[in-house]
């Protein structure tokens, strides 16, 4: 659990509101929820403030509290529950999260963590001399096929190298626009070096692509012959109906072969049994337990079989469902109230 | 191989447009309507049919899941939520449907919400995917414009998408945790019972689904279930997006058949493992949350839900993070640790507590200074949190360590050893001292 607290009174401004256009924004968002839900809109909100502001102040909490008739508190408890609130303030130019969870330590964060160590501060969350940069040490931030990977603010950069990471910092510090996304010859989460799938979908063979996207790299494996062969076949892959029913045959045929004769007549209720609804009802009788009696007469072994056949987990003897049957088949429901007091189910 | 016909997501690398055109040319948005009138029970039936386990880790059946939804409506509107709090380290397959295939979750979100019910869907999208989010919110627009989906659109079906995001909370992938923030509040799993299908956000029926899970369902519809069906093995049916992370040669996030073996997975899409076979370490074949497997048990191992419970691990997410014989194994689970004790909500003691206690013990583990029967104890102590808290979060965070127990001990008896030995060395601890 991380423990974060609001940044010092001193650094904290007076008072917080919404530009004209934010203002406007928040209306319709709020209106998204249902009336009364409005609580649901503090997330988004408290995220435009930060856009807004760069951090998240006190007043910001308290107007946001305000818009959404709820106590400061509730406000306060998000704000330093969720972790992507920053609740001092970061670079003015850049705040570089570098995700440092395994998938991206496998690929190297440590040196990118090294980096912002040498080039912005030995500290995370505390700013250059200038005050235009600072990082901080972020947990997965779902681009592991593309680690190791930063973040800052709204756009990721992938694929890194230090070097290519210092020039990155510097290109931050000077104001310039910084490529986003993959920063090696690479399309998304493709492979590095062309795409072995996706290549023979009609609408995109008559399509031409863009140089960094060759069909197939040395490395990467051709279609096989047999892949090749089926293509001009069937549309669409659809095994055998009997294949699949003698499938589907032999799975029944274990989940369900009866353990019990069903009793002849009429089928009791199973469902007035606190604890059985209308799947079980239906597993029990593919069982062959379809009246009050058979379960009331349920021996130890034979529960212990009918629980391990549909993962039950106890239920039969933790509802008591013998003692419930019992009163069932006694007297109905009349019976089920005298012995347990209340209506049955 | 699964060949590119029988992919769900064709624009998965965004070479194509993403827009409303370039889906529908793709094949989105057919027959919608003619799915709508069939009505919930066919839709339902039509997703048990073609054996969908949810793709968020857990892998339980999708249609099930739809099925627990309230047959009568008392008053209370259903809502569909849809999990893009796609946060597991390893994971990030939901990103790619998100800002290069949105149109396939939008038409999912119609056609599940009209299996449940529910006139209205909440996409609950993690803080950090902006870009993603505003795609998504993009491709939403596209939608209303066109009356796919809103008031008196063409379908019939009056729907409703929000789409909502995070805050940078690992715990709000956990459902109820997820509704908790969804309603403002801090991302505390709640108890249950009762189940969000009984009583989910703002106290109404609810079902919430991954990304994954309800994208594909237009394909499922529109090819039939059994096409689905047909592909993988039985329970265990389908196609999946793989996201190979770690020490390959070309990490990369590729869909496949269900059931692949991991050695082709990696040979066919990945370009090997980095430095070949032999270097191969370990494996931590589903996200972060489950157990890593020892390389030589991996290479034949069948990449499904079953097929990895055989190793003694579990698909999860299908998130494969490959380890070569470089990795400090330790220091990589400690990581690990140290992301649970960030991530814990703090609600339940054994977690809040304990997945700090495991991290610094990890921590000392990695540096080799500890007694070996601490080990033991670290078991132990995971053991402990397993299974004693609310959510999954103290399992999660104990799977990796026993994992890592279980199959590395002699790594970390040898880095205590080397410790003891430094030290010794180094006249720290006087070897006189058994004397």
């Amino acid at each position: 659990m991380s423990v974060r607290r609001l940044a010092e009174d001193k650094v904290q401004p007076q008072e917080f509101a919404f530009n004209a256009d934010n203002k406007k924004w928040a209306k319709q968002t709020i209106a998204k929820y249902p009336k009364g839900r409005q609580q649901s809109a503090v997330i988004p909100l408290l995220m435009r403030a930060q856009d807004q502001d760069g951090w998240v102040t006190k007043a910001a909490i308290e107007h946001v509290a305000d818009m959404l008739e709820m106590p400061y508190i509730r406000v306060l408890e998000v704000a330093t529950f969720y972790t992507q609130f920053q609740l001092k303030p970061v670079g003015t130019k850049a705040h570089i999260q570098v995700c440092g969870t395994t998938p991206c330590m496998l690929r190297g964060s440590e040196d990118l963590i090294k980096v912002c160590k040498s080039k912005i501060n030995e500290k995370p969350f505390e700013t250059n001399e200038s005050g235009t940069l600072s990082w901080e040490e972020v947990e997965c931030l779902g681009a592991c096929v593309n680690a190791p990977m930063a973040m800052v603010f709204k756009d990721t950069y992938e694929d890194l190298t230090p070097e290519r990471f210092e020039e990155m910092i510097d290109e931050f510090e000077a104001g310039k626009d910084v490529k986003t996304g993959p920063q090696i010859n690479r399309q998304f989460a493709a492979p590095e070096g062309g795409h072995v799938t996706l290549t023979d979908v009609p609408a995109k063979a008559t399509k031409a692509r863009k140089p960094a996207a060759k069909p197939a790299s040395n490395t990467a494996p051709k279609p096989t012959a047999k892949q090749k062969a089926e293509e001009p076949g069937a549309k669409v892959k659809t095994p055998s109906k009997t294949a699949k029913k003698a499938a589907a045959k032999a799975d029944d045929a274990e989940m369900k072969t009866p353990l019990f004769e069903a009793p002849e007549g009429q089928k009791d209720d199973l469902k007035l049994i606190s604890g059985v609804g209308p799947v079980l009802e239906g597993k029990l009788n593919d069982l062959g337990i379809t009246t009050y009696q058979q379960v009331a007469k349920l021996t130890k072994k034979q529960i212990a079989e009918v629980d391990d056949r549909l993962s039950f987990k106890g239920r039969i003897e933790r509802d008591d469902w013998k003692a419930q049957a019992k009163a069932l088949a006694k007297g109905g429901a009349d019976e089920y109230r005298k012995v347990f007091g209340k209506d049955p189910r | 191989m699964l060949t590119d016909k029988d992919r769900i997501f064709t624009n998965l690398y965004g070479f194509e447009d993403w827009g409303l055109e370039g889906a529908q040319k793709r094949g989105a948005w057919s027959q919608t309507k003619s799915f709508i009138d069939k009505g919930r029970d066919w839709i339902t039936e039509e997703v048990k049919g073609s054996g969908l386990r949810g793709r968020g880790g857990a892998g339980f059946p999708t249609g099930l899941k739809w099925s627990f939804m309230p047959k009568q409506n008392d008053g209370r509107p259903h809502y569909l939520v849809v999990n893009a709090d796609e946060s597991e380290p390893g994971t990030c397959k939901d990103r790619e449907i998100m800002r290069h295939d949105p149109h396939h979750l939008v038409e999912g979100c119609l056609l599940a919400g009209r299996a449940m019910d529910a006139h209205a869907a909440y996409i609950y999208v993690r803080g950090e995917f902006v870009r993603e989010r505003e795609r998504l919110q993009a491709a939403v627009d596209q939608a209303y414009e066109a009356k796919l989906i809103g008031k008196n659109n063409v379908h019939g079906w009056d729907f409703d998408i929000i789409v909502h995001h995070g805050a940078g909370a690992y715990i709000c992938g956990e459902e109820t945790a997820l509704l908790e923030s969804l309603e403002g509040k801090k991302g505390q799993p709640r108890l249950k019972p009762p189940f969000p299908a009984g009583m989910g956000l703002y106290g109404s029926p609810t079902t919430v689904n991954n990304v994954e899970s309800i994208a594909v369902v237009p394909e499922i519809l529109r090819r039939g279930g059994s096409w689905f069906a047909g592909l993988g093995r039985e329970n265990n049916t389908g196609s999946k997006l793989f996201c190979v992370s770690g020490h390959v040669n070309q990490p990369a996030t590729f869909e496949e058949e269900m059931g692949i073996s991991f050695g082709e997975l990696i040979d066919k899409h990945c370009g090997g493992i980095r430095g070949g076979w032999d270097n191969l370490l370990a494996v931590i074949p589903g996200g972060s949350s489950v157990p890593c497997v020892p390389g030589d048990k991996m290479r034949d191992a069948i990449m499904d839900f079953d097929g990895l419970k055989e190793v003694g691990s579990s698909l999860g997410t299908a998130a494969v993070i490959v380890m070569d014989k470089s990795t400090d194994i330790i220091a990589a689970i400690a990581r690990l640790s140290y992301f649970y004790k960030h991530e814990s909500c703090g609600q339940c003691t054994p977690c809040r507590e304990g997945t700090g206690w495991m991290y610094r013990v990890m921590e000392r583990m990695v540096r080799g200074e500890a007694q070996k029967r601490e080990i033991d104890m670290l078991f132990e102590v995971t053991k402990q949190v397993e299974g004693h808290t609310i959510c999954a979060l103290g399992d999660a965070a104990a799977w990796p360590i026993q994992g890592l127990i279980r199959n590395f001990r002699p790594e970390i008896e040898a880095r205590i050893d080397q410790y003891t030995h430094n030290a010794k060395a180094e006249g720290a601890v006087p070897s006189v001292a058994a004397e």
